[in-house]
């Protein structure tokens, strides 16, 4: 596992303004090495719509991003409130974004369904009024 | 037909200009939610939308469409620009509806 590189952000809370930040590092450092326009476009969506759930719904987090020559593992962990229904959670359209944030125009109830649509693999692990850790792979 | 043809045209303002004018305009795609427009934009689609907030770049950014098309009049808000600028994201922008703002870059893609 010599190969792996791995990369750490802080995700700041209630800042939409510097949401996206590491997702677009996370992309312009996979054409650094080469990862193929196809894979980065799956890794991007899935980490943004992470980081914007992790500004509207926890309190920030943290991602840690591991890229190896033969996968993309995103791992967002955060000590929110958890997810009380993630079957419903996971359904397109379910919502429970504030309407602020709707304004701004997210809270399409489009977030989790899109990171499961552009990851290979996705686990999520979640504890009422502990936290949620998403674990999403992306094969390259 | 690239994004410096269509600023050629000069059917839109010109808000920001990116950083790669020489890449291709493929198609158009209408959307304000922006979590739709994540999953579905297609990447160097032209992207004609409403939001002009600073999340509209970061999600032009990460779904890699050619430019954004601000239709309806509605005006980047300053951190918006300022975004556009530092990621190099061409921003356009007419008074004109969706619509009509898309049937016109159709109209440039497939005469």
């Amino acid at each position: 596992m010599a190969d792996v590189i791995a990369l750490t952000y802080e995700i700041s809370p209630d800042d939409f303004t510097r949401a996206g930040e590491a997702s677009s590092d996370v992309k312009s450092k996979l054409k650094q090495v080469g990862v193929s326009p196809a894979a980065i476009r799956k890794v991007a969506i899935a980490m943004y719509e992470g980081e914007i759930n992790m500004v509207i719904h926890a309190e920030g987090g943290k991602i840690t991003v591991e890229i190896s020559p033969t996968e993309i593992r995103m791992i967002l962990a955060d000590k929110g409130p958890g997810i009380p229904d993630v079957e419903r959670a996971m359904q397109a359209g379910w919502s429970t974004a504030p309407d602020e944030v709707r304004s701004l125009g997210f809270g399409a109830g489009m977030g989790l369904p899109n990171m499961k649509k552009y990851t290979d693999e996705m686990n999520i692990e979640t504890t009422l009024g502990v936290g949620t850790t998403i674990t999403m792979v992306v094969k390259i | 037909m690239t994004v410096e043809e269509l600023i050629k045209k000069e059917l839109f303002k010109v808000v920001v200009e990116g950083d790669d004018l020489s890449r291709e305009v493929t198609g158009i795609f209408c959307c304000d939610l922006l979590s739709i427009a994540m999953g579905r934009a297609p990447s160097d689609s032209a992207w004609v939308t409403v939001m002009g907030n600073v999340n509209t770049i970061a999600v032009a950014t990460l779904a890699d469409v050619a430019c954004v098309v601000l239709a309806e009049g509605a005006q980047p808000d300053d951190m918006c620009r300022a975004r556009a600028e530092q990621q190099g994201v061409t921003v356009l922008a007419t008074e004109e509806p969706i619509f009509q703002a898309a049937l016109k870059v159709h109209g440039l893609l497939h005469g």
